[in-house]
C-alpha cells in the first residue's frame, strides 16, 4: 500500500500509459474509502459534467442516487445497523472487454481506446439508447433535458484526455486515501489480490476481488474489493454482455423461421390436390 | 490556544500530520477528522494499515467512526470526565511513563502551602472571588522564589508534590462516573484505556487528535489541558507518534493566530498592551511579560522588531520604538463583544473579510439583527453571501422583524479572488508555511485581499498625512513600503521577506532595507532589526531561499517541503525523544538524540533544543534565557523547561482540568456542587437567553457539526454545484429510537427549537445515532450540520440560530457542541407567522407542547 506517499504515489506519478498502449484501468478498494466524494467532484470538475439536480433522498448521505449520464464516479453509503457500521463504495464504469454497450452501438459512437477503454464520441452517438440497455451494469445512459448535450450518451471516459498527457484519472488523483487506485491493470490484479488476501488475513474472511474474469464480458478494467455479496453493492454475480446471447437468439430465429416455411410449404403441399 | 500553549509552551500542534503514521494508537476525540480533514485523514489510514489502533470518541458515528476501530459514543460536553477517567486510569493502575514523568514534567514540583484543590472547595480551586468572578492564581504557584528552579520531589511522593494533588484531583473520575455522566459503558472505557496504555513506553507511542469539537466548549482549553495531561503521563510528547494534533479548520487558522486575527495578541504571541496599566511605556510592558528563563527572555528583541517593522524609520530608541502608538486593549473587544455593541448601536462600520457571521456566527438571528444597526458595511467575498443580503433577503425580512426600508447600513460588496487567483503564504495546522502560487487572474474587479489592505492602507495613510490629527500618528508612522504591480497588487514576497526580518540599515543608498536574518536569534532590541512575526522568523533568508516554497521533501519528515515554525521543527519538544542522558528511548521511536563524538544534537529532525547544550548541562546561577535551561529540560519555553501536568499560570479557569457541565444541559453537575465553570462569560442579555438545567422544553443534547461536502458557513460550497448537488439541503440526524416516540420517519420535516431560534430541517434518522443512558434515564442526543442559509442555489435554515452567545473564559470561545433543544415534528411555520408562533412556544413557563 502507498497511502500518503504524496508526490511519490503512482497515483500522482506521470506515465505514458497511451503512448506504449498499455492496458490500463482502476482498483477501488473500499476498505480504505472515507466516503469524502472527492472522486465524484473530481471527475464532474475534470470532464465538465453538469448537475443533475440538488435532491435531498434521505439515502445515508447519497444525494446523488446512481452512476447515470451525469454522474461517472458514484459514492455508495451503505450503513449496516448490527453490527454498526458505514462502508462507501465508489462505482464507476467498469470498461468491460466484451462491452455491451459498443457492441450495441449502431452508429460507431463508441469504440474502444488504445488502453483498452470504452469510450464515447459524443458527436458520432444519436441517442438510439441502445447502449443504455445493454450494459450489464446500469452505467451508460442518455442525458435528459435541461442538462446541456440532452438525449446524447454519456460515461466515464477513463479521463482519455488526461491519459494522453500522461495524468492520472481525476477520481484516483484525487483520492485523499488513495482508495482508487489507477494503473496497468496486470499490476492492478497482483495489488488486488494481495490486498484481499491481508485483509482476510486479518478476519474479513469475506473480502473478494471482483474482477469477472470468466462471464462473457471476459473481464473489465475497473476491478474491486468486495465484502460479502456484491449484489448488496450493485454488481452482479455474473455480469453478461447482452451480445452474448446473439447466438442463440438467431439461432431461435432461424430455427423458427426454417419452421414457419417449412410449415407454409407443408400447408400448401397438403392443400394440393 | 492556551490549552497546549500553558501544557507545553507553544500554542501549536505538537505533530504533524504525517507523523500520524507513526503512531501505535491514534484517540480522535472532538475531531470528525475523516469528514473535516479528509486529506490529513490520509496518515490515519497508513497508521492503521501499520497495525495502530484507531478510536473516534463522539456523539455520532460518523465517517470517522465508520474508519475506527472502536467508536465510542459519548453524551456531547462530557468529555472532561472521560478523559479524567483516563488520567485517573494510567495513575492508579501505575501505567504511566515514569522516567518521563519524573524527569520531563512538573510532577515531582512541590505547590505551595495554600493551594486547595476542587476536591476541597467541591468545584472551585482556592483564589475564587466570587464578587469579581475571577481566580487569584497566586495560591496555584510552585513552592519557592524561584520558578525556574522548583523544589521537587522524585519519588513523587510527597502530599504536596504535583503528581499527588493530581492523583487525589482525579480521584473521583472513576469508570463508574463515566458510565453515569458520559453513558459509556465500563467495558468499552477498559476497551479505549487498555488500547491507549498498551501504546505506551518507551517502544510505543499513542496520538490525540480534537478540533473545534473541543474547543466549542464553555470549558473548551480545559478539555484540551486532560489530553495534555494524559499525554505527558503517557509519554507521548515530543516523540515519533505521539503528540496532540490541533486540527485547525481552514488553510490558514493557525497562520491566523500566529500573525493574528484576534484583538489581544500581536504577531507571534505577544500580548497586546493593556490600557490604564503599567504597559503605557515600553519598559513596563516588557518588565511584565519578559520571562528570566527560556525563548521569552528575548522578548524586547521580538517586540522592538515588531515595532520597527511597523513603523520603520519613525520607530526610535527615543520615542519607545513607537509603542505608544499600539492599539491598547481596554475591555473584552472579541467577536460577541462587537455584535453586542453593534445591536446597541455603538460600533459605526465593519470590515467582513473571508467570514460570514449571518450564516456562520453564533446566535445567527441576533447577529443579521445588529448588522443592521451599522451605518456602513464591506463585505469581501466570492459571492454575495448573506452577510451581504441581509438588509433585503434575510429570514428577519421576511418575517418582519427588520424592514428593509428602515434598514440604513450602507453595504459594500467587494468581489474577492479566490485561492487559485492569489499569491502567498499560508500556515495549516501544523504550523507549516506553504507558499501558494497565483494560477490564474482573478475575474474582473475581483481582487485579493492583500490587494484590498495594500490599497485601503495607501489611502489612509494619505487622509492621515492630510489631517495632522494626533490620533491618526500611528498611520502616519506606519512603514508601507511595499512594491506594487501595474494591478496595484503589493508584492507577497516583500511581505513575506518582512515576516522573516531584515536588518533595518540599507546595504546600498536605495534599498529600504538590509539583509535579511537568519532566524530569530539574530533579531535585536536596539532598533537595528525589523521582523513582521518572530516565531516566522528563517522563513525566508538571507540566502534569498523562499523555504514556504520548498518542494523537495527528504527524510521521514519530508524537510524540504514548506517551512514549519520554529526553525523547520517538524515534531516540537522533540528532544523528550531522548531519555535525559540524550540517547533515544528506543531504536523503534528514535527521532533526535544526542552525539557524544559530535558533541551536539542529532537526529531526524531540527532538534528542538539548543543544539550543542549537552543533556548533563546545568545552568550556573544567575544565568537567562536558553542558558538558564537544564540540558534535560525538552519544553524550552517554559523557564523549567518542563512540561506542565500542573498550570501554575496562564488559565483563567483553573491549574487542573474540572468537568463542568455545559451551560445548557441536562443534568446537573454529577461531580460537583459547582455546576457551570464559574469563570465563563455569559454575555448575558435578554436576546440571548439560556435554558435552565432540566428545562422540559428542551429534553435533548444537541451538537453541530461540518459535512465533507461543505465549508464552513457554505460561501465556498453552497454556490458551487459539484458540492451543493452532494448536500443539498438541512438535515438533522437522530435515532430510530427518538424518531419512533415522536412518529417522524426518515426524510420528515422537523423543528428544532431552542431559545434563541427555531430552524426547520429534513429527518435523516439513522442507527449511527443513538439514545444513552445517563444518570439512570434515556436521553437523546442530534447531531445537526450549519453550512445552509437563504441565499444561493441551495437554501436552508441557519442551524447558528440556535446557538447562544458565550465566552470560554480563556478565548472567549462560544459553546456550540453542547447544548438542548426540543424537536417539533414537522415544519415551522411560514415566516409571517414564525415570530408569534417562536414567541408562544419559547415564552417562560409555557412548559408542555
Amino acid at each position: 500500500m502507498a497511502i500518503g506517499d504524496g508526490t511519490r504515489s503512482p497515483n500522482q506519478a506521470r506515465h505514458d500509459f497511451v503512448a506504449k498502449q498499455v492496458r490500463v484501468g482502476f482498483f477501488t478498494d473500499p476498505s480504505l474509502c472515507i466516503g469524502c466524494k472527492a472522486c465524484e467532484v473530481a471527475c464532474k470538475e475534470w470532464n465538465g459534467v453538469p448537475e443533475d439536480g440538488c435532491r435531498f433522498t434521505g439515502n445515508s448521505y447519497d444525494n446523488t442516487g446512481q452512476l447515470g449520464a451525469s454522474t461517472w464516479r458514484h459514492v455508495k453509503f451503505l450503513e449496516n445497523d448490527e453490527p454498526l457500521g458505514w462502508s462507501f463504495f465508489s462505482d464507476v464504469c467498469k470498461h468491460c472487454e466484451v462491452a455491451g454497450c459498443l457492441e450495441a452501438c449502431p452508429t460507431g459512437a463508441i469504440l474502444r481506446n488504445e488502453v483498452g477503454a470504452v469510450y464515447v464520441q459524443d458527436d458520432v452517438c444519436n441517442g438510439c439508447g441502445y447502449c443504455v440497455v445493454s450494459c450489464p451494469f446500469g452505467v451508460i445512459d442518455r442525458r435528459p433535458e435541461p442538462q446541456p448535450g440532452a438525449g446524447g450518451a454519456y460515461k466515464c471516459t477513463l479521463c482519455y484526455d488526461r491519459q494522453i498527457a500522461g495524468l492520472t484519472p481525476a477520481c484516483a488523483k484525487a483520492c485523499p486515501t488513495e482508495s482508487i487506485a489507477f494503473g496497468p491493470l496486470d499490476e492492478l490484479r497482483e495489488k488486488a489480490k494481495a490486498r484481499a488476501k491481508e485483509l482476510q488475513a486479518r478476519g474479513l474472511t469475506s473480502v473478494r476481488v471482483y474482477d469477472p474474469q470468466h462471464g462473457s464480458v471476459r473481464g473489465t478494467h475497473a476491478i474491486f474489493l468486495t465484502l460479502g455479496d456484491p449484489r448488496r453493492l450493485g454488481l452482479p454475480r455474473r455480469p453478461q454482455a447482452p451480445t452474448s446471447y446473439l447466438a442463440s437468439a438467431w439461432a431461435a430465429a432461424l430455427f423458427t423461421a426454417a419452421l414457419a416455411v417449412a410449415g407454409t410449404f407443408a400447408a400448401f403441399a397438403m392443400a394440393l390436390p | 490556544m492556551p490549552g497546549l500553549g500553558t501544557s507545553f509552551g507553544r500554542g501549536g500542534a505538537t505533530t504533524a500530520q504525517q507523523d500520524l503514521q507513526n503512531a501505535d494508537c491514534i484517540l480522535i476525540q472532538g475531531s470528525s477528522m475523516a469528514e473535516a480533514h479528509p486529506v490529513g485523514f490520509r496518515w490515519v489510514v497508513k497508521a492503521k494499515e501499520r497495525g495502530a489502533t484507531v478510536i473516534h470518541v463522539d456523539p455520532r458515528f460518523s465517517r470517522t467512526s465508520a474508519l475506527a476501530d472502536i467508536w465510542v459514543p459519548i453524551r456531547a460536553g462530557a468529555d472532561i470526565v472521560f478523559v479524567g477517567a483516563l488520567i485517573r486510569h494510567v495513575i492508579e493502575n501505575e501505567l504511566f511513563f515514569r522516567d518521563y514523568v519524573v524527569n520531563f514534567t512538573n510532577a515531582p514540583v512541590i505547590l505551595r502551602e495554600d493551594f486547595r484543590d476542587t476536591e476541597e472547595l467541591d468545584g472551585l480551586f482556592s483564589g475564587w472571588d466570587a464578587e469579581a468572578r475571577r481566580y487569584d492564581p497566586s495560591s496555584w504557584q510552585y513552592e519557592g522564589d524561584d520558578p525556574s528552579r522548583p523544589t521537587k520531589d522524585p519519588s513523587l511522593s510527597h502530599p504536596r508534590s504535583v503528581f499527588q494533588v493530581l492523583r487525589r484531583h482525579f480521584a473521583r473520575y472513576t469508570p463508574e462516573l463515566v458510565e453515569r455522566a458520559a453513558g459509556i459503558s465500563p467495558d468499552l472505557f477498559q476497551r479505549v484505556a487498555d488500547a491507549l496504555t498498551a501504546a505506551s513506553g518507551p517502544d510505543k507511542t499513542a496520538a490525540i487528535c480534537y478540533a473545534v469539537g473541543w474547543t466549542q466548549h464553555s470549558k473548551g482549553v480545559q478539555i484540551i489541558r486532560a489530553a495534555a495531561i494524559l499525554q505527558l503521563l503517557l509519554g507521548n510528547i515530543g516523540r515519533p507518534g505521539g503528540g496532540i494534533l490541533a486540527l485547525r479548520g481552514h488553510a490558514s487558522i493557525q497562520g491566523s493566530t500566529d500573525i493574528p486575527t484576534l484583538y489581544d495578541i500581536l504577531p507571534g504571541y505577544l500580548q497586546m498592551p493593556r490600557a490604564g496599566t503599567d504597559e503605557e511605556r515600553l519598559a513596563g510592558y516588557l518588565e511584565k511579560h519578559r520571562k528570566p528563563a527560556g525563548l521569552w527572555t528575548s522578548l524586547p528583541s521580538y517586540v522592538v522588531s515588531l515595532l520597527k517593522a511597523y513603523y520603520g524609520k519613525a520607530a526610535t530608541p527615543e520615542n519607545d520604538f513607537g509603542f505608544g502608538l499600539l492599539p491598547r486593549v481596554a475591555r473584552d473587544h472579541s467577536h460577541f463583544s462587537y455584535f453586542n455593541e453593534m445591536m446597541d448601536g455603538r460600533v459605526e462600520g465593519l470590515f467582513v473579510i473571508g467570514q460570514n457571521p449571518a450564516v456562520g456566527g453564533q446566535h445567527s438571528r441576533f447577529e443579521r439583527k445588529a448588522l443592521a444597526r451599522l451605518r456602513w458595511l464591506v463585505v469581501r467575498d466570492l459571492v454575495e453571501i448573506e452577510t451581504a443580503n441581509f438588509w433585503y433577503d434575510s429570514p428577519e425580512v421576511r418575517r418582519g422583524e427588520l424592514a428593509t426600508s428602515d434598514i440604513e447600513t450602507e453595504v459594500f460588496l467587494m468581489p474577492a479572488a479566490s485561492h487559485v487567483e492569489k499569491e502567498g503564504a499560508f500556515t495549516n495546522t501544523q504550523r507549516m508555511l506553504q507558499w501558494r502560487e497565483k494560477a490564474i487572474h482573478p475575474p474582473e474587479d475581483a481582487r485579493s485581499e492583500a490587494w484590498f489592505m495594500h490599497q485601503l492602507a495607501r489611502r489612509l495613510k494619505q487622509k492621515a498625512e492630510a489631517s495632522g490629527d494626533t490620533r491618526d500618528a500611528a498611520l502616519r508612522a506606519l512603514d508601507w513600503w511595499y512594491p506594487e504591480d501595474e494591478q496595484g497588487e503589493p508584492d507577497m514576497h516583500a511581505v513575506l521577506e518582512e515576516i522573516n526580518g531584515y536588518r533595518v540599515a540599507p546595504l546600498e543608498g536605495g534599498a529600504h532595507h538590509g539583509e535579511r536574518v537568519a532566524g530569530f536569534d539574530q533579531l535585536s532590541a536596539d532598533g537595528s532589526t525589523a521582523c513582521g512575526c518572530w516565531i516566522y522568523s528563517g522563513v525566508y533568508g538571507p540566502d534569498g531561499k523562499n523555504r514556504a516554497l520548498a518542494r523537495e521533501p527528504a527524510g521521514p519528515y519530508g524537510h524540504g517541503w514548506g517551512y514549519a515554525w520554529p526553525s523547520d521543527r517538524r515534531i516540537l519538544y522533540n528532544r523528550a525523544s531522548a531519555r535525559p542522558d540524550g540517547a533515544p528511548w528506543s531504536e523503534r521511536k528514535k527521532l533526535v538524540w544526542w552525539d557524544e563524538a559530535a558533541q551536539r544534537w542529532t537526529g531526524h529532525d531540527v532538534p528542538d533544543f539548543q543544539a550543542q547544550k549537552p543533556p548533563s548541562f546545568v545552568p550556573r546561577p544567575g544565568a537567562t534565557g536558553l542558558d538558564a535551561l537544564r540540558g534535560d529540560g525538552p519544553f524550552v519555553l517554559h523557564e523549567d523547561g518542563l512540561g506542565w501536568l500542573f498550570v501554575p499560570r496562564g488559565l483563567k479557569d483553573g491549574p487542573l482540568p474540572v468537568h463542568y457541565e455545559p451551560l445548557e444541559s441536562i443534568i446537573e453537575n454529577p461531580v460537583y456542587a459547582q455546576d457551570k465553570n464559574p469563570a465563563v462569560n455569559w454575555y448575558a442579555r435578554p436576546e440571548n437567553p439560556f435554558a435552565a438545567t432540566a428545562d422540559p422544553r428542551f429534553p435533548h443534547v444537541l451538537t453541530t457539526y461540518r459535512l465533507t461536502e461543505h465549508h464552513t458557513a457554505g460561501g465556498m460550497s453552497r454556490f458551487l454545484s459539484r458540492l451543493a448537488e452532494l448536500q443539498p439541503e438541512l438535515f438533522v440526524e437522530l435515532s430510530p429510537e427518538l424518531a419512533a416516540e415522536q412518529a417522524i420517519v426518515n426524510g420528515d420535516w422537523v423543528t428544532l427549537v431552542t431559545l434563541r431560534g427555531a430552524v426547520e430541517a429534513r429527518a435523516l434518522v439513522t442507527r449511527r445515532l443513538r439514545p444513552l443512558v445517563i444518570q439512570g434515564r434515556t436521553v437523546h442526543q442530534l447531531a445537526i450540520p450549519f453550512h445552509w442559509g437563504s441565499a444561493g442555489p441551495v437554501r436552508g435554515d441557519v442551524a447558528n440560530d440556535l446557538i447562544p452567545f458565550s465566552g470560554e473564559p480563556n478565548v472567549n470561545i462560544h459553546e456550540s457542541k453542547a447544548l438542548t433543544c426540543g424537536l417539533v415534528k414537522g415544519r415551522r411555520p411560514p415566516d409571517a407567522d414564525f415570530v408569534a408562533w417562536f414567541e408562544a412556544l419559547t415564552r417562560a413557563g409555557h412548559g408542555d407542547r
